[in-house]
This record gives structure tokens, C-alpha cells and sequence, in this order.
């Protein structure tokens, strides 16, 4: 495999080109972040961005409480998110665990949601810690269940410890096994690999191993999807994106749970990458409360008064 | 239908801006006899006519500023003067909308810069300041260290209400009292800041305000009534306050002009360091002594930077300044954006590369693109003169010792930039650089209890901190 | 008792470690207080000056570089080399002044204490005119002083040595260098100590000694643009406004005092604010 070129599949090549990557000042990607939420979006855009949030989102369930009546319900309401007003968009995705995606496949396409993707975490979510060949398993049970899109997480162990290209080679053998069945996004967990040096390392690794998405965290540690993470990442794929004229995504996950969160993370993209990542395709959020924060809103564009979660519906 | 951000103006109705404005001079507004329009430079508004003061207002107000420092506020404890500094602080915030939208009215400035750092840091200057009052027997200068009398402050039009509160914060908590002359262009701001002086009851006179021209600015600096003066603007104007003064006891501390280096390392963490550059010289449209107007690109990394650079300023939001979206605002004057013009011109032709975003200018007010000059050497003129504006001349280096030169190559000494992620280097460059405010990994940061002032030709002096207090207090020793 | 001629000495300048003689061949005279001719020191130049300027901004380096800790032993140094050499000190001043032996033993005692004490100082002026600053970010600010560069001096007539080092050794102290225009009547102290300093390890350069008329020398230093400060405590009150004008060609820092004090080390020294962010 090339990787793009950039990396040959040994150790001393992903080495140097890690070690290439400049370093990320804490403050100055704080400042720029907190600067870039001062955007202030009004009327039009907001009614355009909300929409779009909306198809963005990774509507998501991820509980040992988990049965085929909740996912089914949340399967529901990511085709029509509101069932009283059909110019709501689906969301981008219905994200599960490996075991309720064939549950989830079957649902969406009984109620004609033939165009809401499962996605599955994978990979011993959500803490990476298993064997190879079970992570492998993992992966393949979900495709073959149906999943379109793989959320693996990267063995932060590994990553922290520096052994980079298990960590790299862990993701090119996902890769293989999702093949052109399914969409790879590789989660970091940002909020265990703190630094943003490290972010911006983990983004690279992930996208010379063949990453189509990167995605921040897996919504068990905190701090997940802040600003200045995304936009770290985001920098990333820009980067990426000269380098070798391939889109990656975004997708952060985790604390994005109203409207204004959600606007905030548009502004990063359309400032940082611009507007071609506004798209579903490649950019997604992973959220469960945002969606009804989003609908409230869109409620208040439309009707001009504040709304109650009365009016939404609860799955 | 695509991204955009919508216009989020800020409202105008927060402010009320009367058509003709006086003097403040006694802790009351007196009526001056000629005036001359203040305008918005944004879309040549005229906003309201503004007193002259000629000899009659000044001769007034420094009689007022004697009166007031003879009978009430020398004799006042540190105390009680700190707590007059303390409510002009609260009151300031309070109010802190109302300054922003006159400022950004007056001035020109993005109302997100007015908003989050003008008027914040502003009254933050009073609020540090009102703690010293008291306090004057550890700053330094011996056990009791005494005001030096009336001061008079004259001050730029860059950032009017923190030049402002520069000054007057520090001279009020040391027990001097001010005739203070905003500049020319952009009078509104210390004009309500007279209301904030009357609101916190300070007593007459400890405050006094005349508005006018440089005739007026001459006047303050040859009054024989005043023991100090304060002044920040341009190295030519301070060199004529440096040479009027020297027949006489005032003192002075003078801010002056920069020409400011960012030097970039090969080894900067480089989106920080983008955003450094275009904070260094774009903010406040470059209408900024300590602007980091020279960029110094380690030759290695300059190509990939510069990249980043235009990439960064193909976002950067020009236009109207009441916007809470916009990141560049108006040129403060006619007469600025003809300087601005002028040397841009002179960039062009002394064969410097020119480089300026597509950005759509409004038709009415005063605009210049952002801009950068590549091909820059240290013999072209817009790497030596002071542009003030948002335009950018970049420079390349080989090694650290080069860069050092390079950047200390100027009469200027006020502030530098360092980006590098190698502490060692970042200290090593701070002792070599020859100016008084090092940013490294940051650039334009401010700070009250920070000292601010310049080496060589940008001035005498440092505002802000300790060392800052000093200036309106007599030391031991020192004749 | 003896009928020995004496072997007089020939006063010249002390320019970068060397002792010229002025470039421009002109001399004066110096008398004792009862109207004897006492020596023919150098009437410096304009050119004098400049020379000594080059000499001491290519000293800056070095001696701005140098630890506080070495300026400070050298600072000690030269107040052991002049213990060494007091009656020497005594006799020039008695013999050009007039003062009692009393009177002069206390001037050279002052001048070896004054040293003493600058070279203490050299290593606490940066804690004490220094500061960390609390500003409210993730940012670590301090301040230090640091030294201007070339500072030009005018050293008062008299006390002709303890006024001269009162000049001199704060300007040093931080790692200024300096060129200094003695004490016109009495200049044989001021050009005695240069043989001081010449064995004190101090680097050629730093100290430069100039010798001559004030009104001459004085309108050059100001309007000299290599010269960052001026200490125009020895300059007569009626030129101080011309010069303060001249200087501000660049603006120089020009100042003047009564007395030893720390802050006339600090009034040659630029505060310098260095901000670093604090992160991960």
C-alpha cells in the first residue's frame, strides 16, 4: 500500500512524517476558536444552518440500556425528525452499537429511511482494549449486519505510549475489513490524548492509515468535541487536503448538545476548511440531545415564539 | 443557498450622540466657540461638532486642574481616590456597550474589537489603577513618593477611550489631576467619559477634557501651569513635545511610533503562528504603534507560511465596522488612508510584490484592503516607515543572528514578536531584540499591570504596571 | 632633601583600553588652586568623541553579555585597584582642588565605597526594578531592565572623583558602556582612575574618558545618534535646554541627579516585557 505516498508502512517512515507536523500552541487555537464563536449568524442562515445541522447528525444511542424498542424509536425519528412538519431533513446517520445495527437496518428500511446510513462503533468500544483479531470481528459482524459507516476508537494506550504504527496499523487493517462496504471514522478520544500535539498527530496517523473520517471522541470522556479540538482537526484535514487532494471528514462527538454549539462548529468548517465540508459527507455531528435542541429552534425561526421540549418528540 | 453570515449589526440606539459637544472643564460642560465636525469614518456621517479649544478653554482648564489638585485631591487620602478610581471603573463596564458602539461609531474599529477588547481593557486600567492609590509607598520610589501636579495628556485616535484610561487611571491613582485632549478624530468617547467622571461624583476638576486640533495639543504642552506631560501618537510630534518641553521642568513620557518585527521560526506552531501575523498587523486595521508591520519568515518556511497567510486573509471580513461579523473596519481618516496609499504606492514602486485578498470595499468612508508586500527588503521604504495601516511588508532570513539584525535594524524599539516552539530560542531572541515588549507565540496583547513603552525612537517611558505608576510620581533622587 | 627632577606624567585619553592622545594636538591647562602649572591635559575633539563612541558600542555587546555577577567582581575590582592607589588619589586631588589632606582622604574613601556599593548592585538592580505581572490570561508576563547601550556622560567639576564615579559606575553597572567627559579644572583624578581601569579587568571599551571643555563636547554628545543617553549631572544648569533639544533628535534619555541612588542605574536601563502563553 502507498498511503498516499506519504508513508511507506514501516515504522521509521511514519516516524519522520509525524515528526514533520508543526506543534500547536494550547492558547493561540484556544483564542482562535473562541474568536471564531463570536460569528454571529442571523435569520436565513440560521434557518440554512439548522437544516443542515440536522443532516449532519449522527443520531446516536450508545447505553447498556439499549434495546431494539429504543433503537427503533430513535431509528424513527432520524427519518422524520418532526413528525408534524415533513420539510425537516433526516439526519446523516443512526449510530449504534454492533449488535443493534441489524436492528436498526431493518427498521429504517421498513419505514423508509432506505436513506439513513448505520453507523457502528467498533473495535471494543469504547476503550479500544481487545484483541486484534476480536476488533477485527468486531468490525465485520457490523458490516455484515448492515453497517454502512465504522466508528473504531485507536488503542490511546498504544498512542500515548508511542507506538505509533500499531495504532497506525490497527486502523489500515479496519480499513481493509470495512473495504468499500463501509466509511472508516477513526475516533481519538481526544479528551485522553489532552494535548492538541497529539490531536494533530493522531489526525495525520489516521489519515495516512486511511481514515475517511476523523472524529473526536466517543462521548464516555470529557472533555470531547470543544471548539479548539474541532478546530485542530479540522486544520488537519486542510492540510491533508493540499497534501494529497483527498477530503477527509470531520466529525466531532460529545457535548454538542444546542443550537448555538452546533452553529459554532459550522463556523470552524466554513472558516477552516470552507464551504465544501458543509456536507454531510463530510462533516457529521455525533449528538442524541442536539437534534430536538435543533428542531426547537428551527420551531422558533418558523413560528417567531421560544418552544417547549413539549412540542418535540423525546426519542 | 450557501453559508453565509448574515449582517448582525449592532444597534446604534444604545448611544445618543448630541449635535454640538463643549468642553469639560470644572466638573461641567462649558460651551466651546469655534467647532469642527467629528465624522464616522465608515461612511463620512457627520456625527456631531466638536469644541475648539484655544487658549481661553486650555488657560481654563488647567486653572480648574491646579484648583482641584491644590485644594482637594493631593490633600485626599490614597484611600478615598481609589475609591473614586474604582466606581469610574464599575461605571465604565456598566456602561460598556454604550463605549463600544460610540467607538466603533467614532473610530472606525470592528465593534467585536471595541466590544471585547478596547472597552474591557479600559476599564480594567481603572479598576488595577484604583488598587495602587493607596498603595503608592510599594511602587518603588521610596517611602512616600509625591504626585507631580497637573498632568496634560494627549492622546491618539487609534484607540481612543484606552488611551484614555491609560493615562487618566494612572495620574488620578498617584494624586495628579489631567487636562486631557482626545484626539482630533475621534473626541466621543472621552466625551462620555466626562458623564462617567460626573456620575462617580469626582470632584471638580480632578478631570478636565478639551477637544481640539494639534493648535490645541500645543497649547497643553506649553502651558506653564502644567508639570507633566503625557502623550502618545507619532515619533515626529513626540520629538516636537520633547524639544518644546526641555527648556522646562515637565515632565514627560512620550509612546510613540513603531515599526514592529514577527519573527517567525522555522519550528512555530504554524496556524497559531497565521493567526499571530494577521493579529499583528490587521488588527485594528493596522492602526496600531506596536503593529507587527515587518514579518520576518525564516527562508525555509517562508513559502509554506506565506501560503497559509493569504489562505488565512481570503477570510478575513472587511467591511462595516457596527458588524459584529467584521474583522477589519474603516481607515480612521482621509488623510490616514492617503498615507496609507502614499506608501503602499511607494512599495509598488520600489518593486515590492503586492498582495490583497478579493474583498468587496464599501463605496462611502475610508478603506484599504489588507495587504501584504512580499519581496521586502530592509531598504525598501515600507520596511522602514511607520504605515499604520493593514498592510504588511514581509521579509526572509537565514539564520537567528540574521533575524535578530534584521529586526533591530530601525530607530524603532517597541515591540517584537518570537514564534518558535524551542524555549531556549524564544529567550535568547527576547534578550537580543531591542524593544519593550516582547510577544512570543502571541502577538497585541495588553494588559494593565503589564508595562507598555518603547526603546530608542518609539518613546520615553512605560504605561501599565508598576513601572507605568512611576511616571506620575516624583522619585528620590532623580532631579 | 633631594635635588631629584620628577618625572611628570603627560595626561592623555583613555579610548577603548588604549590612552591616546585628542586627534586634534590641542591641549590646555590645568593649575593648581594656587595658580601653578600643574599638567597639559588633552583639549578632546569632536572627533575624540566620535571615536570614543565606536569604542564603546562595540563594547556593548560583550559587557551587556557579561553575568551581573561578573560585571559585579569587576566592579569590585576597580575599587580594589584604587585602595591600592589612594595616596596617589589624595595628592591629585589636594593638588588641584586645594582641599585639606582630610578632605581628600574622604573623597577617594567615598570613591572606593561608592564602587563597592554599584557592585553589589549589579546583580539585584533586575529583582528589584523587575517585576513578574499578573495579567489576566494564560500568559506569563515579566519585565526586566536591561541596559540602553551607549550612554555619554558629563562629570560635575568636583568632587572631581567621587562625582566621576558617582557618574560612571551606575551607568556601567547594568551594561551600559559609556564615554565620559572629566571634570574640566580637575580632570588628573578622572584620567589617574584610567590607569585604574586599565588594570581591572575591565573590557577595553566600556569606560571611555574624555578630557576638555564642556560646551564643546557637550552639543556633539547630544546631537551624536549612536548615543542611546545622556547623565548630564556635571553639565552647568544654563546648557541643559539646548542639549535636552539637541538630544531629542533621537530622543535620547537624558537625565541629571543629586545623589547615589539605585535609580540612577535604573534611569539608563529600558524595561523590557517579555509575554509567553501557558499551555499544554
Amino acid at each position: 500500500m502507498n498511503f498516499y505516498g506519504l508513508v511507506d508502512g514501516s515504522e521509521a517512515s511514519l516516524k519522520s512524517y509525524l515528526n514533520q507536523l508543526s506543534g500547536v500552541d494550547q492558547v493561540g487555537a484556544e483564542a482562535r476558536a473562541a474568536m471564531l464563536a463570536t460569528r454571529s449568524i442571523k435569520t436565513s442562515s440560521k434557518r440554512w444552518a439548522i437544516d443542515t445541522a440536522i443532516t449532519m447528525v449522527d443520531l446516536t444511542t450508545l447505553e447498556g440500556a439499549d434495546t431494539p424498542g429504543k433503537v427503533k424509536a430513535l431509528c424513527t425519528k432520524a427519518v422524520r425528525p418532526d413528525p408534524t412538519d415533513t420539510t425537516v431533513p433526516s439526519v446523516g446517520a443512526v449510530c449504534v452499537y454492533n449488535d443493534m445495527v441489524s436492528v436498526a437496518r431493518t427498521h429504517l428500511d421498513l419505514i423508509g429511511g432506505q436513506h439513513v446510513p448505520v453507523a457502528a462503533v467498533s473495535t471494543a468500544f469504547p476503550s479500544g482494549r481487545a484483541s486484534m483479531a476480536v476488533k477485527i470481528q468486531d468490525t465485520q459482524d457490523a458490516i455484515d449486519a448492515g453497517a454502512a459507516e465504522i466508528d473504531m476508537v485507536i488503542d490511546r494506550g498504544a498512542f500515548l505510549a508511542g507506538h505509533y504504527i500499531e495504532v497506525f496499523n490497527e486502523i489500515v487493517q479496519i480499513k481493509q475489513v470495512c473495504g468499500d462496504k463501509a466509511h472508516l471514522k477513526v475516533i481519538f478520544e481526544t479528551g485522553e490524548l489532552v494535548t492538541y500535539d497529539n490531536v494533530r498527530k493522531a489526525s495525520f496517523l489516521a489519515m495516512a492509515a486511511g481514515a475517511d473520517f476523523i472524529k473526536t471522541s466517543t462521548g464516555k470522556v470529557a472533555p470531547a468535541a470543544t471548539p479548539p479540538v474541532v478546530l485542530v482537526m479540522l486544520e488537519a484535514v486542510r492540510d491533508f487536503y493540499e497534501m494529497t487532494n483527498t477530503r477527509i471528514g470531520v466529525k466531532p462527538a460529545g457535548g454538542i448538545r444546542t443550537t448555538k454549539d452546533a452553529i459554532k462548529q459550522l463556523v470552524l468548517v466554513n472558516e477552516t476548511v470552507g464551504p465544501d465540508w458543509l456536507n454531510p459527507k463530510l462533516f457529521r455531528i455525533g449528538a442524541s440531545a442536539l437534534l430536538n435542541d435543533l428542531l426547537m429552534q428551527r420551531m422558533k425561526l418558523d413560528e417567531g415564539y421560544y418552544s417547549s421540549p413539549q412540542y418535540v418528540t423525546m426519542d | 443557498m450557501s453559508f453565509e453570515y448574515a449582517p448582525a449589526p449592532e444597534s446604534r440606539a444604545v448611544v445618543s450622540i448630541k449635535p454640538k459637544y463643549g468642553h469639560f472643564i470644572g466638573g461641567k460642560f462649558v460651551a466651546g466657540s469655534k467647532h469642527f465636525p467629528t465624522i464616522n469614518p465608515a461612511t463620512e456621517e457627520v456625527l456631531s461638532q466638536i469644541a475648539l479649544a484655544g487658549k481661553a478653554e486650555v488657560d481654563a482648564a488647567v486653572k480648574a486642574a491646579r484648583k482641584a489638585y491644590t485644594t482637594t485631591w493631593s490633600k485626599m487620602s490614597g484611600k478615598e481616590r481609589g475609591k473614586y478610581l474604582y466606581r469610574i471603573a464599575r461605571i465604565m463596564q456598566e456602561r460598556a456597550r454604550e463605549f463600544a458602539v460610540l467607538e466603533t461609531l467614532d473610530n472606525g474599529k470592528p465593534i467585536r474589537e471595541s466590544r471585547d477588547t478596547d472597552i474591557p481593557l479600559a476599564a480594567a486600567h481603572f479598576f488595577y489603577h484604583a488598587g495602587w492609590a493607596d498603595k503608592l509607598e510599594y511602587a518603588g520610589l521610596g517611602t512616600s513618593p509625591k504626585p507631580l501636579g497637573v498632568a496634560g495628556q494627549i492622546i491618539p485616535w487609534n484607540f481612543p477611550l484606552l488611551m484614555l484610561a491609560w493615562k487618566v487611571a494612572p495620574a488620578l491613582a498617584a494624586g495628579n489631576t489631567v487636562v486631557l485632549k482626545p484626539a482630533e478624530s475621534t473626541p466621543l468617547t472621552a466625551l462620555l467619559f466626562a458623564e462617567v467622571c460626573q456620575q462617580a461624583e469626582l470632584p471638580a476638576g480632578v478631570v478636565n477634557i478639551v477637544t481640539g486640533d494639534g493648535s490645541t495639543g500645543a497649547l497643553i504642552v506649553n502651558h506653564p501651569g502644567i508639570d507633566k506631560i503625557a502623550f502618545t501618537g507619532s515619533t515626529e510630534v513626540g520629538k516636537i513635545i520633547a524639544r518644546a518641553v526641555a527648556p522646562t521642568k515637565k515632565s514627560v513620557t512620550l509612546e510613540l511610533g513603531g515599526k514592529a518585527a514577527n519573527i517567525v521560526f522555522d519550528d512555530a506552531p504554524i496556524d497559531e503562528t497565521v493567526e499571530g501575523i494577521v493579529n499583528g498587523i490587521f488588527f485594528n486595521q493596522g492602526h496600531v504603534c506596536c503593529a507587527g508591520s515587518r514579518l520576518l519568515l525564516q527562508e525555509n518556511v517562508a513559502e509554506e507560511v506565506l501560503h497559509k497567510l493569504k489562505n488565512r486573509m481570503e477570510k478575513i471580513r472587511v467591511g462595516d465596522p457596527m458588524d459584529k461579523n467584521t474583522d477589519v473596519g474603516a481607515i480612521n481618516s482621509k488623510e490616514q488612508l492617503v498615507k496609507i496609499t502614499e506608501l503602499a504606492a511607494a512599495g509598488d514602486a520600489e518593486g515590492a510584490e503586492r498582495w490583497s485578498p478579493a474583498c468587496t470595499l464599501p463605496v462611502k468612508g475610508f478603506w484599504f484592503a489588507p495587504t501584504i508586500f512580499t519581496g521586502v527588503t530592509q531598504a525598501h521604504r515600507i520596511a522602514r516607515e511607520e504605515i499604520f495601516g493593514p498592510v504588511l511588508s514581509v521579509l526572509t532570513f537565514r539564520t537567528p543572528q540574521e533575524a535578530i539584525e534584521k529586526a533591530n535594524n530601525t530607530p524603532f524599539g517597541l515591540s517584537a514578536g518570537v514564534w518558535s516552539e524551542k524555549g531556549s530560542r524564544i529567550l535568547w531572541a527576547s534578550q537580543q531584540l531591542r524593544a519593550g515588549v516582547i510577544w512570543a507565540n502571541t502577538f497585541n496583547k495588553f494588559d494593565p499591570t503589564s508595562p507598555f513603552g518603547g526603546y530608542k525612537e518609539s518613546g520615553w517611558g512605560r504605561e501599565g504596571g508598576r513601572h507605568g505608576l512611576s511616571a506620575y510620581l516624583k522619585g528620590v533622587g532623580h532631579e | 632633601m633631594s635635588n631629584r627632577i620628577d618625572v611628570k606624567k603627560t595626561y592623555k585619553l583613555y579610548i577603548n583600553g588604549a590612552f591616546p592622545r585628542t586627534e586634534s594636538g590641542r591641549t590646555y591647562e590645568v593649575k593648581s588652586a594656587k595658580g601653578a602649572f600643574i599638567a597639559n591635559p588633552c583639549l578632546a575633539s569632536r572627533k575624540d568623541l566620535r571615536d570614543a563612541v565606536v569604542a564603546a558600542r562595540a563594547a556593548h555587546a560583550g559587557w551587556n553579555k557579561a553575568t551581573a555577577y561578573n560585571r559585579g567582581q569587576i566592579l569590585y575590582r576597580i575599587a580594589e585597584m584604587l585602595e591600592g592607589r589612594r595616596a596617589q588619589f589624595v595628592d591629585e586631588i589636594m593638588q588641584v582642588t586645594g582641599v585639606t589632606k582630610i578632605k581628600a582622604e574622604k573623597e577617594v574613601t567615598d570613591s572606593v565605597d561608592r564602587l563597592v556599593w554599584y557592585a553589589g548592585w549589579t546583580d539585584k538592580i533586575a529583582s528589584f526594578a523587575g517585576s513578574t505581572n499578573p495579567v489576566a490570561g494564560p500568559f506569563y508576563n515579566f519585565t526586566i531592565p536591561e541596559s540602553m547601550g551607549v550612554v555619554a556622560a558629563i562629570a560635575p567639576e568636583t568632587p572631581s572623583l567621587l562625582g566621576f564615579i558617582d557618574v560612571v559606575a551606575p551607568i556601567i553597572a547594568s551594561g551600559n558602556t559609556v564615554v565620559i567627559l572629566a571634570s574640566t579644572k580637575a580632570p588628573l583624578s578622572a584620567m589617574t582612575f584610567a590607569e585604574v581601569l586599565a588594570t581591572s579587568d575591565l573590557p577595553n571599551g566600556v569606560i571611555n574618558i574624555l578630557t576638555g571643555k564642556k560646551e564643546e563636547i557637550a552639543p556633539w554628545m547630544a546631537s551624536h545618534m549612536d548615543i542611546d543617553a545622556l547623565d548630564i549631572s556635571g553639565l552647568p544648569a544654563k546648557l541643559h535646554a539646548e542639549t535636552k533639544v539637541a538630544g531629542a533628535e533621537n530622543l535620547k534619555r537624558i537625565h541629571s541627579f543629586k545623589s547615589a541612588d539605585p535609580g540612577r542605574i535604573i534611569a539608563f536601563m529600558e524595561a523590557k516585557t517579555v509575554w509567553h502563553p501557558i499551555g499544554l
